[in-house]
Parts: structure tokens; C-alpha cells; sequence
């Protein structure tokens, strides 16, 4: 059952890749979606059996690479933390495939997508489900490259090229990291398994801080690796440095970015902290790191998601965004607290993506949100489905998104460091901004007067039933996610991780936060309602004021900033991107390997033959006074080697001179 | 006296390459040093045959008389036939065979 799990959605992706032309459009849509069905049951089967009856499972599949010191196998390992993450992963896959059934009706390449899809799935499903690092690796890579074919699927679009390149390349950067942190492990536990691993290192690590050479500095080497796992995580969950391939990656079709941005690719990063916290606990600088690596993200990603004009990009900022809170809560050790904000966030993001492209569907593929308006009463199903998850998003009491967002920004503030309170502090300000940004992403599509073409409002029509039908599902997961694993997830003392996440007794503070000030508590709160008025204030009831804050020279230089997304763009290509392409033209290819290389290899020693034998054969003159001169110089010179071998004698390079004189 | 005669002939068998090397005028003087040097070594011959007082460098020296003269005989004939069809004896125009 564990194995078919894994593998089903492997087998609908093939079977679909096969034989997509013989299956037809609906037998590829059927195959692949009843397969991630099938896996998704399964995966409710394993969360009972794991998470609710504490029961792990581990499996060993087949040898990988077992040489002398090295052995990876293909191995599962289902704990709790895995089928949590599994049941994220299928359900909103199963729903992602279900929803692409009707968004991408008419497109000639449905089988095609519905086996990418698939093997999305399935690289998903390994990276999690995987029992050591190389086979985590494996689906960390699968997922990277699903994602680039995804992206590109309509891959006649420029634009789609560019990004899908700039999210495979944007990753990789990442992905250098995670393989180096994976060297560092396999170098001081001699193994990449994870139970080993895990094990060893309050023994074998922590006993005696092993250091090691790291640019030239020596290191603390837990506190390397982690960091060096941190910036697998980076890449991978468009934390801020890496992130810039996250807002690009739009260009695929929106069933796809729900896949990606909700359940799977970016909670990735996540994922890998949450699954080393055995490792990360033992490193306290590591774990600095991600608090305020986290942390930055969460408020760049949110100040950004305010103002930008592309319904699809202001979600993915917010996916961004999410991602920071949950990056900083594994930072503040709170583990679980990331877990649950991940797995609400997989319900109420992947909600807002379907529903926003069941938004987009509606209006003739337009996708910014300025040219759009006033079709809450046109589509009032997307609508409502859409105010769920901005609510949920928002993080409006008793909804999902609530339960762990309020937590995370709890925990922050009890940890009482100064991370903990940078982290608190951007946390509760994008708190607002998200609230914000939820709601003017409503107010623009939905509420305002329309701005979008009279041809474009009078065949809006509402989602059909296949994407509906997902829509209903994903808005009763996030109203209710969140309230019915709180106590199972974040609740004291549950024993419901069995050991799959570990946190020091000295780090935990769950029940500190519960008693924090109570001011402490409320500013989240009462930053949503700031928010959402704000937002009511500046794009509904006077949009006056938003025009007057654009054009005044302070606001519009702000905006435009934040409109170009703090610019990071720009000073990647101008410091980073071109300089490298010009050193690698100019330099390594025009100067090195078509100059120095050439001249000393094949064309050099080429020019300077030719020339030294033209200036040879000149030599012979035709004149016979010449040839003689040559004769006897030669025979002097033999003489004079032969001479030089036998014995060296004065009175002979006497001679030897009066020849050359005469010569 | 062996050491002048070998001086001799050393500085004899110069002066001819000198000649062929420094000689732009004409074929006859080519031949005429070769002839010079031919005879230094002959000289050469006689004197190590008579202070090794050996017999064979007198043989040696009647055979390259013989040699030398053959090779006259038919330098000559080439000059001849040279000049007849050139119409001049000078090596200075001697170039045909270049590279």
C-alpha cells in the first residue's frame, strides 16, 4: 500500500506519456487523476495508520549505490511528518488535476500536462517519503525539473521560456547548497541516512564540535551544514535572495501554479528543515539564520505583494510571504507550528490560485486586476469561494489560516531573543500588509466598477462543475483545517509527531506563549482589520487617495520600488547576470578559450610553422656560394657536438671560431 | 717541420673554401679552389704518410690525383656546356633551383 502510494502517480505519468495519443483527452485526464485519487486514499489510509495510530512504517526497497563506505538505498520512511506532508501533496494534486480536467479544456496537449502534472506529483511524493538524503535529493531535483516543463508548458511563449530557464537556473543555485550540505553530512556521519544521522548527533557532533574548512575559514561544522541545507531550502522555497524565480514561474498555466506555490515545490524548503530539526536544534547560529532569513522574506514578500497589479503575482508574493512565517517559526525551533502554517497554507493558497484562475477564465485570460471589477454579481460562486481564502489568507479569526498564523506569531514573541523579536515584529507589520493585499486583490477583481471590455463582461459565465466541484473542497479545507488539527498538531503536549520532529526542551516555548501580554496577542488582530479598512478606504470607497499617494514624488518613488519588487531584479541582472555573461563571453570564451588557448594550442603552433618553414625553405637561395656556406656550417657544427661529447678543449673552440670567422 | 707543413696545408685548404665562398664571379674560380683543396689534403696525405712512415697515405694521395683530375675533366665539360647554353660563366645568375 505505501508503495503504491509513491508510485501510482509515477505509473498514471508514464502510462499517459506512452500512450496520451491512443487514451485520448478524457482517458488521460481520467488515468492520471484517478491514479493521484488512488494515491490521496491511500494517503488517508498511511495518516491513519502513522500519525493517528502511531505506528511508522519504514521500508527498503532496493540497494542504490553500496560501495565501500557508501550505501544509499531506495528506502520510505512514513512518519508522521511524512503522511502529513503526503496528505497535503495528494489531496491538492488529486484537486489540481480534477480542476485542469475543465481549465485546460480545448488545449491540444492534455496528456501531455496531465503526465506533468503526474510526475510532479510523484517527484513530490519521493522527496518526501525518501529515508536518506540522496534519494531526498533525487526528488528535490525531479520536482525542479517538473516544474521547468510545467512552467513551460505553452513552451511557443517567450516568456514562458524565460521563466521556466530562470526557475531550473534559480534553483540550482539553491540546489548547490543542499548537495554540498549533503557532502558535508556524508563527510562527518559517514552515511546519509536519516536515522543514523539523527541519531549520531548529539552524540557524535555535539560532544565534540567538529569544525571544518569553509572558504578558507574554519567553521562549526553543524552550524555549516545546516546553513548549507538552509540554502537548499532557500532556492527551493523563494526565500529572499533566491526568490525571484517564484513571481516568474506565473507564466505557467494557473492550475499549475497552484501546485506548485500551494502543496508542493515551495514547501519543499520547509519540509527539509522540519525533517533535520534533529540536526538544526544542535546548530544555534544555523537556526539565526533561518529565523532572520525567514523573517526578511516574509515582510520583502509582503511589501511587494501590495502593490502589484497582476492578480496570479500578488498571490504568489503572498505565497512568498507565507513561506517567511513558516521559515522563521522552524527557525524559532517551533517545527510543528511551520508544519500546521504549511499545511493550512497548501488549503487556503491553493484555494486563491483555482479561484483565481477560475477568475481569469472568466474574463478572457486577462490577468490584471486593473482591467478587471465589478463581477462579484456575474460570478458570485468564485467570488465567495475567493473571499474564503483572502479571509483564510488574512487570517481572520476561526478560520484556517488563524490557528497557525496566530501561533507563529506567539511563539516569536515568547522566544525572547533578539531574532525572535525581529521576527515578531516584521511578522505582525506584514500582518497587515497581507491583510491589505487580500483584500484590495477582492475589492480590484470583484467589487470596483468593471474596467474590463464590454465583450470580456458579457460572456462572463461561472466555473464549471469539474472546477467547482475543487473549489468547494479546497474552501471547506481552509475554513476547517485549522481548527480540527490545531490540538493535534500545535496542542501542548501532543503526542502526535512521535519523535518526527524534535525540538531541545531548552528551545521549546509553546507554553510560554501562551502567556504573553496581552497586547502582544492582540496586534495581529487588530493589524488584520487595519488592514483590510485601509484597503477598503484606498480602492473602494475613495480610490482618490491611492491616486494621490502614487503621484506625489515621495510615493511614487516608493511605489515604483515596491512595484519593482525592491528592485532585486534589476541589481541581479546589472550586478550578477550580465557581468557574468560578459566575463564568461569576453573573457573565459573570447580571451581565454578562443585567445590564450588557441594561440598556444592548435593555431598557434599551426601559424608558426607555416611561417617558420616558409622562412626555412628561403634559406636555399638557388645560389651555390650559399649552399657551400651552409655545408661547411654544418660541418663545423657537427664537428663541434661531436667534440663537445668526447672532450672540451680550448685550443678547439679556437679553432671552431676561426671557422665561423671565415664562415 | 710537420707542424708547419700540417699549418701549410690547413691555412692552403682555408684559402680555398675562402675562394668558394667568397668567389661570385665565376665557375672556373669555383673549380680552381676545389682544386685548391683537393690539393691541401693531398699535401695532408704525403705528410702523415711520411711522418706515420706508412704507405698507404701515398696510395691514397695517387688515387685522389686521379680523382681530382677526373673530377677537372668534367667540371669542365659542364662549364663548357654551361657556357654554351647560358652564354656566360658567372654563378652570380646560378639560381634556378630555389625553393
Amino acid at each position: 500500500m505505501y508503495l503504491c502510494l509513491v508510485f501510482l502517480p509515477l505509473m498514471g505519468s508514464l502510462l499517459t506519456l506512452t500512450f496520451g495519443r491512443f487514451l485520448g483527452f478524457r482517458g488521460a485526464a481520467l488515468l492520471t487523476t484517478s491514479c493521484t485519487f488512488t494515491a490521496f486514499v491511500l494517503s488517508c489510509v498511511a495518516f491513519y495508520e502513522v500519525a493517528l495510530c502511531a505506528s511508522p512504517c519504514y521500508i527498503k526497497l532496493a540497494p542504490w549505490f553500496e560501495t565501500e563506505l557508501f550505501d544509499a538505498s531506495w528506502g520510505f520512511m512514513f512518519d508522521t511528518l511524512t503522511v502529513v506532508m503526503l496528505i497535503v501533496v495528494t489531496s491538492v494534486s488529486t484537486l489540481v488535476h480534477l480542476y485542469s480536467i475543465s481549465y485546460m479544456a480545448g488545449d491540444p496537449h492534455i496528456p501531455r500536462f496531465m503526465s506533468y502534472l503526474s510526475v510532479f506529483t510523484f517527484f513530490m511524493l519521493m522527496l518526501v517519503t525518501a529515508d536518506n538524503f540522496v534519494q531526498l535529493f533525487f526528488g528535490w531535483e525531479g520536482v525542479g525539473l517538473a516544474s521547468y516543463l510545467l512552467i513551460n508548458f505553452w513552451f511557443t511563449r517567450l516568456q514562458a521560456n524565460k521563466a521556466a530557464i530562470k526557475a531550473m537556473m534559480v534553483n540550482r543555485v539553491g540546489d548547490v547548497g543542499l548537495a554540498l550540505g549533503i557532502f558535508g553530512i556524508f563527510y562527518f556521519y559517514k552515511t546519509t541516512d536519516y536515522l543514523t544521522v539523527f541519531a549520531s548527533t548529539p552524540t557524535l557532533m555535539e560532544a565534540s564540535r567538529p569544525t571544518m574548512i569553509l572558504l578558507n575559514m574554519e567553521v562549526d561544522a553543524l552550524d555549516a551544514i545546516c546553513i548549507l541545507l538552509f540554502i537548499g531550502a532557500v532556492g527551493k522555497s523563494a526565500q529572499l535572495g533566491l526568490h525571484t524565480w517564484l513571481p516568474d514561474a506565473m507564466e505557467g498555466p494557473t492550475p499549475v501554479s497552484a501546485l506548485i506555490h500551494a502543496a508542493t515545490m515551495v514547501t519543499a524548503g520547509v519540509f527539509l528543515i522540519s525533517r533535520c530539526s534533529p540536526v538544526f536544534e544542535y546548530a544555534p547560529t544555523a537556526l539565526v539564520v533561518v529565523t532572520f532569513g525567514g523573517a526578511m522574506t516574509c515582510f520583502f514578500a509582503a511589501t511587494t505583494g501590495v502593490v502589484q497589479n497582476d492578480l496570479k503575482r500578488v498571490i504568489a508574493y503572498s505565497t512568498c510571504s507565507q513561506l517567511g512565517y513558516m521559515i522563521f517559526a522552524c527557525g524559532l525551533s517551533n517545527y510543528s507550528v511551520g508544519v500546521f502554517h504549511l499545511m493550512n497554507h497548501a488549503f487556503f493558497k491553493a484555494l486563491l490560485f483555482l479561484g483565481a484562475g477560475s477568475v481569469i477564465h472568466a474574463l478572457a485570460d486577462e490577468q490584471n486586476m486593473l482591467k478587471m471589477g465589478g463581477v462579484a454579481k456575474a460570478i458570485p460562486f468564485t467570488y465567495s469561494m475567493m473571499f474564503i481564502g483572502s479571509l483564510s489568507l488574512a487570517g481572520i479569526p476561526f478560520l484556517t489560516g488563524f490557528y497557525s498564523k496566530d501561533v507563529i506569531l506567539e511563539v516569536a514573541y515568547a522566544k525572547y531573543t533578539i531574532a525572535g523579536n525581529f521576527a515578531y515584529l516584521l511578522g505582525s507589520l506584514c500582518v497587515a500588509f497581507t491583510s491589505y493585499y487580500s483584500f484590495r486583490l477582492l475589492i480590484l477583481t470583484f467589487l470596483t466598477p468593471t474596467q474590463a471590455h464590454k465583450s470580456a463582461i458579457k460572456v462572463v459565465e461561472e466555473a464549471s462543475l469539474l472546477m467547482s466541484i475543487p473549489l468547494v473542497i479546497l474552501a471547506f479545507g481552509s475554513i476547517f483545517v485549522g481548527y480540527t488539527f490545531k490540538d493535534a498538531f500545535i496542542g501542548l503536549g501532543t503526542n502526535f509527531w512521535n519523535n518526527a520532529l524534535f525540538t531541545l526542551p531548552q528551545n521549546t516555548n509553546l507554553l510560554e506563549s501562551e502567556y504573553i501580554p496581552q497586547a502582544s496577542k492582540m496586534l495581529p488582530l487588530v493589524s488584520i482589520f487595519l488592514g483590510a479598512i485601509l484597503a477598503l478606504i484606498i480602492n473602494y470607497t475613495s480610490p482618490g487617495i491611492s491616486n494621490i499617494l502614487k503621484t506625489s514624488t515621495n510615493g511614487r518613488l516608493l511605489y515604483i520600488f515596491l512595484n519593482k519588487r525592491w528592485l532585486v531584479d534589476k541589481v541581479y541582472n546589472d550586478v550578477i547576470g550580465y557581468p557574468a555573461l560578459k566575463l564568461g563571453y569576453h573573457t573565459t570564451f573570447k580571451a581565454i578559450d578562443k585567445g590564450i588557448l588557441e594561440l598556444i594550442g592548435p593555431l598557434g603552433i599551426s601559424k608558426t610553422v607555416a611561417t617558420l618553414i616558409v622562412k626555412l625553405s628561403r634559406i636555399q637561395s638557388g645560389f651555390v656560394y650559399h649552399y657551400a656556406v651552409i655545408m661547411l656550417g654544418g660541418i663545423v657544427l657537427l664537428v663541434a657536438f661531436s667534440q663537445i661529447g668526447v672532450n672540451f678543449d680550448l685550443r678547439l673552440a679556437l679553432i671552431w671560431l676561426c671557422a665561423m670567422w671565415v664562415f | 717541420m710537420q707542424i708547419q707543413s700540417l699549418t701549410f696545408s690547413s691555412i692552403l685548404f682555408l684559402i680555398g673554401l675562402t675562394g668558394i665562398y667568397l668567389n661570385r664571379k665565376s665557375v672556373i674560380l669555383l673549380l680552381m679552389s676545389i682544386e685548391l683543396l683537393l690539393l691541401a689534403v693531398n699535401l695532408n696525405f704525403l705528410m702523415f704518410s711520411a711522418t706515420s712512415e706508412d704507405i698507404v697515405g701515398e696510395v691514397f694521395a695517387l688515387f685522389v690525383l686521379t680523382v681530382a683530375a677526373a673530377e677537372a675533366a668534367i667540371g669542365l665539360a659542364l662549364l663548357v656546356i654551361y657556357y654554351r647554353v647560358r652564354g656566360s660563366i658567372s654563378i652570380e645568375f646560378v639560381s634556378l633551383l630555389k625553393s
